[in-house]
């Protein structure tokens, strides 16, 4: 036992002090990731394992809207696979019924998504912990049970078929001609740029402090209700998303793609990944997407190894894989800055 | 009127009355003390005042206005924060993100502004930033800028809270007990920056046990008991108060 702990932990030190080296030739490191990925259909992989990299990337970014609000705030989860089917079943049935573009249709399901993440977050404002967790549970669930009874709008039990893959401009996405994946890898980009955003601003800032005693929070004049709600728009919005662009990818979907299952999945990808960091959904999700392929024969059991992992990160290494406290100092921009801001606020006076 | 004017103020936990019709005022620039045995209501004063609980009965005007029905935020925003007996710090975060924390409700630029890095954030984000490392400065905590809250020690953990209460803007700080669990050394210290705070033209209302501290630094102090105000007066008056004495000893805290 011991020395799982010491050999996670050396993992992540070393992890650690590659961090601090590193961080010089951030801009090379990351301009190199993102042109490897471009390049990945170059290499000629099959459609099977172009949709494997495909699903990393969708539970990257689902992982990346459950880290809002689990992550940074502390607000456990169990439901986000409800928001994962209201964003695709809303973005197949406005393409389908009303034969709307794939980004306007995903567009309209993430507003439609962030406004039930509103509904969800308004009534539990005042639970934590478990209370929070199982109704987070129950709400997948009964979006489960609406897509399955509420035939005229989502056709029940027999599900959605034939949704259009995205097109633009009359050029058709697909997996062959690696449209998907480079849709797949604008979108990731997209929130992770989100995601980078809330963090460095003092939203980012605010929900750690909330996560970390909401009272002392509150008591330095912050309104955390409003902060808790607006984490579960932003999660439910960004979950949305990646609900859309799966729609569109599979092409069928029904009330068994959006599993109890699912939700512990993303939930599992956060936590061994490393709440609150961005980095950790990355890893997470290719951990965790891509070992069923490689274990094929565990694959009845992912859910018993899901578990394990879990309890073990739990026991061992709540931080995650790649949650460490950074050694960076914290960056103070230069008084340049605020000098100009001075200069100007004169210069407005001057001008009035 | 004073700056803060307590008139009167009882609450009530069932069927114990935690305070009762305790009124008292601070002038500005002052520091006056709240003392009396563990238990005698003195941490409800402060939930009271920061807008935790409200008072079943009596008023309270702070810079003139009532607060009555204010919520935490607007209290904070009036020119009022706190600290809290036992240390309440976003520990898993830096000295620095601390402080700017409390700079928050000062903080203009909204959402949008953060995830596009408008201008504005920019300008925003750099000065609060400047503003918490100086601030640091000034209460000497230069060299854990970049620390985290929870490796620092016990002394530098409740300036880096009072620190974090002035980020707010705040002119009148509420400090309960700052000085407890300090050794003399570090509780001589303490007494010396919250001199500094005055000299600074912060107004301070607080609670504490430490004679050293109380006796040495407040211009007036109330005594409380079971929830009622025993004695009041300047510190030499409260020394001699037998009363007071009497409900001491009953706790044993007299050193
Ligand atoms: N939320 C509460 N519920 C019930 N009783 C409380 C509550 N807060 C304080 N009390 C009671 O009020 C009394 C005063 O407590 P407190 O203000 O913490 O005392 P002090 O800070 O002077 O040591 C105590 O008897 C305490 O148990
Ligand atoms: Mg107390």
């Amino acid at each position: 036992m011991e020395k799982i702990r010491t050999g996670i932990n050396r993992l992540t030190e070393g992890f650690s002090y590659l961090e601090t080296n590193v961080y010089k030739y951030r801009i090379i490191l990351y301009a190199g990731g993102l042109s490897l990925s471009m390049l990945l259909p170059v290499f000629g992989f099959s459609q099977y394992m172009t949709r494997i990299f495909i699903m990393i990337g969708i539970y990257t970014m689902l992982a990346l809207g459950l880290n809002i609000l689990t992550g940074y705030t502390g607000l456990v989860s169990l439901g986000h696979g409800g928001f994962f089917a209201i964003g695709a079943y809303t973005t197949a049935i406005l393409m389908l019924r009303f034969q709307m573009n794939f980004l306007i249709a995903v567009m309209i399901a993430m507003v439609f998504t962030g406004i039930c993440g509103l509904l969800l977050g308004l009534p539990t404002l005042r639970l934590t912990g478990t209370y929070l967790s199982i109704v987070t549970l129950g709400f997948g669930e009964i979006v489960r049970m609406v897509i399955m009874n509420f035939d005229t709008v989502t056709n029940g039990t027999l599900g959605i078929r034939n949704i259009p893959r995205p097109s633009f401009f009359g050029f058709e996405l697909t997996l062959a001609n690696h449209g998907l994946f480079y849709l797949m890898l604008v979108l990731l980009i997209l929130v992770t740029y989100v995601c980078i955003g809330i963090q460095n601003s003092n939203m980012g800032r605010t929900l750690r402090a909330i996560k970390a005693d909401e009272l002392a929070a509150v008591m330095m004049g912050i309104r955390s209700s409003r902060y808790k709600v607006g984490a579960f728009v932003v999660s439910a919005v960004l979950t949305g998303l990646a609900g859309g662009y799966y729609a569109s990818l599979v092409s069928y979907i029904d009330h068994n793609s959006f599993t109890f299952d699912v939700s512990i999945m993303i939930l599992s990808i956060v936590i061994l990944g490393g709440m609150g960091t961005i980095r950790g959904m990355f890893l997470g999700a290719a951990i965790l997407v891509a070992f069923p392929e490689v274990a094929r024969p565990l694959m009845e059991w992912r859910f018993v190894v899901y578990g394990l992992v879990l309890i073990l990160m739990m026991r061992f290494k709540p931080q995650g894989l790649l949650g460490w406290r950074s050694r960076l100092p914290y960056k103070i921009p230069v008084l340049k800055r605020s000098q100009t801001y001075r200069e100007e606020k004169e210069a407005n006076r001057r001008g009035r | 009127m004073a700056y803060l004017e307590v008139n009167k103020i009882s609450i009530r936990f069932g069927g114990l009355t935690a305070i009762d019709k305790f009124d008292f005022k601070v002038e500005k620039g002052q520091i006056v003390s709240i003392i009396g045995p563990n238990g005698a209501g003195k941490t409800t004063v402060f939930n009271i005042l920061s807008g935790i609980y409200r008072a079943a009965e009596g008023e309270i005007t702070f810079d003139g206005r009532n607060l009555k029905d204010k919520s935490p935020q607007e209290i904070v925003s009036l020119g009022m924060a706190r600290t809290f007996q036992n240390i309440r710090l976003f520990y898993d975060m830096r000295v620095i993100e601390n402080v700017l924390i409390g700079t928050h409700i000062r903080t203009g630029y909204r959402f949008l502004d953060g995830l596009f890095r408008t201008k504005r954030f920019h300008l925003e984000e750099g000065e609060k930033i400047r503003y918490a490392a100086d601030l640091l400065k000034t209460v000497g905590l230069e060299k854990r800028i970049h620390d985290y809250a929870d490796n620092l020690p016990y002394g530098e953990q409740r300036k880096l809270e009072i620190a974090r209460a002035i980020a707010t803007g705040a002119r009148l700080l509420l400090l309960d007990e700052p000085a407890a669990g300090m050794n003399p050394q570090e509780s001589e210290e303490l007494r010396q920056f919250i001199l500094q705070l005055k000299n600074q033209g912060y107004t301070i209302l607080l609670i504490e046990h430490d004679m050293n501290v109380v006796m040495n630094l407040s211009d007036y102090i109330y005594v409380l008991d079971y929830g009622k105000k025993i004695a009041e007066g300047k510190p030499q008056e409260i020394l001699e108060n037998q009363q007071v004495v009497a409900a001491y000893l009953g706790e044993g805290e007299v050193e």
